[in-house]
């Protein structure tokens, strides 16, 4: 288990001395390519903020009317049986559907379980590992006017769930 | 999709709301969500700028190149149908690095000009041939190596240690994606 804290704490200052001393040994000017580049961050991030505001908003709705509340408790004694946090439900089925309305929902559940929470922990894990399945097969399928898609679905939801059992062995494991 | 999605979460929403006698909680809850947005943002603001300009570095140090050549055998493993030297191939490798990466907004159009290639390849132009379908479920089996959007949300909810899933996210994302390889590969022995 400390491996997993060490391996935590090292990534990103690996990646970045990395990145530094490539940049250095092909002679870049690293400090202007930085501030060029943060610059496309802010517009990343500009683009992204309407979309955040539009589903953190119906989300906000969603949690207020007590329906996430509802769609827990509902499959609860299911998901209370192997150990999968009820709190948890509405984020994995929308995760395959949307990316940012599962944000939306993961921001929800940072504010009211607290981001070092069980539930937390586990959807920062699990959503690490997981990709929206539907909007990304019908992107790129119906970009090429491919119909028959075959095996792709059953695949990609395999990979999917394959990626949440193994954060919540994981997360289990780990924090209890 | 989306059109439809959100326009149902909110009138479910305000529906149960008034069921449940509620409305004036979804007035503050909607007020009040649509002001953290931009809370959040302003933290992700800096964390992405951050990731982004040190990717901007590797980038033009040609760290990308380097590693689209160390992923060829593999590459050429896991789509035995696409011939050596084939554009497909330099498309498929420039999406699944910019995934790996967490640069979502270059894998995307990598990922449409990959499938496009792979399209001409294909025989049956409306069925999705094997090599799209691994690449398919091997891009949405989710490849990214830290999820640098992730960190700057918990550090946002101030979390004490927003880094500590880095870890459990790098190995629960080799699960999903060697499941993805391995029932792809199943699919095509089957068939």
């Amino acid at each position: 288990m400390k491996i997993m804290a060490a391996l935590s704490d090292m990534i990103l200052p690996l990646v970045i001395v990395y990145i530094l001393a490539y940049g250095y040994s092909r002679k870049i000017n690293v400090y202007e390519e930085f501030i060029e580049g943060a610059k496309d961050g802010f517009k990343i991030v500009l683009e992204i903020l309407p979309t955040l505001i539009g589903l953190m908003m119906a989300v906000g709705i969603l949690r207020a009317s007590g329906t996430l509340d509802i769609i827990s408790n509902a499959i609860a004694p299911v998901a209370e049986r192997i150990g999968f946090p009820k709190e948890a439900v509405p984020i994995s089925i929308m995760r395959l559907v949307s990316s940012s309305a599962s944000t939306g929902i993961l921001l929800d559940i940072f504010k009211t379980c607290g981001p070092d929470s069980f539930t937390g922990r586990f959807v920062s894990v699990m959503m690490s590992c997981t990709e929206t399945v539907f909007y990304t097969m019908s992107l790129y399928f119906m970009s090429v006017k491919i119909t028959k898609t075959r095996y792709t679905l059953a695949g990609a939801l395999v990979a999917n769930i394959a990626g949440i059992a193994a954060s919540l062995i994981l997360c289990r494991s780990l924090w209890g | 999709m989306l059109n439809y999605l959100w326009g149902a979460m909110i009138f479910i929403g305000i529906l149960i709301a008034a069921f449940t006698g509620r409305l004036a909680d979804v007035t503050n809850g909607a007020v009040s969500s649509a002001k953290e947005a931009v809370a959040v943002s302003i933290t992700m603001l800096g964390v992405m700028s951050m990731w982004t300009g040190i990717m901007r570095i590797g980038e033009r140090a040609g760290v990308m190149a380097a590693m689209t050549k160390r992923l060829r055998p593999f590459l050429k493993w896991l789509f035995p149908d696409v011939p050596e030297g084939h554009r497909a191939m330099d498309h498929i490798a420039a999406n699944v690095i910019a995934n790996f990466l967490g640069l979502g907004w270059a894998a995307t159009p990598a990922g449409l000009m990959a499938m496009e290639e792979l399209q001409s390849l294909n025989k049956h132009k409306d069925r999705a041939s094997r090599a799209m379908c691994m690449f398919m479920i091997f891009n949405m089996s989710s490849l990214q190596l830290v999820s640098i959007n992730i960190i700057a949300y918990r550090t946002q909810y101030n979390s004490a240690n927003p880094s500590e899933i880095i870890g459990p996210g790098i190995i629960t994302t080799l699960v999903s994606t060697a499941a993805a390889i391995a029932f792809g590969k199943l699919m095509e022995a089957i068939e």
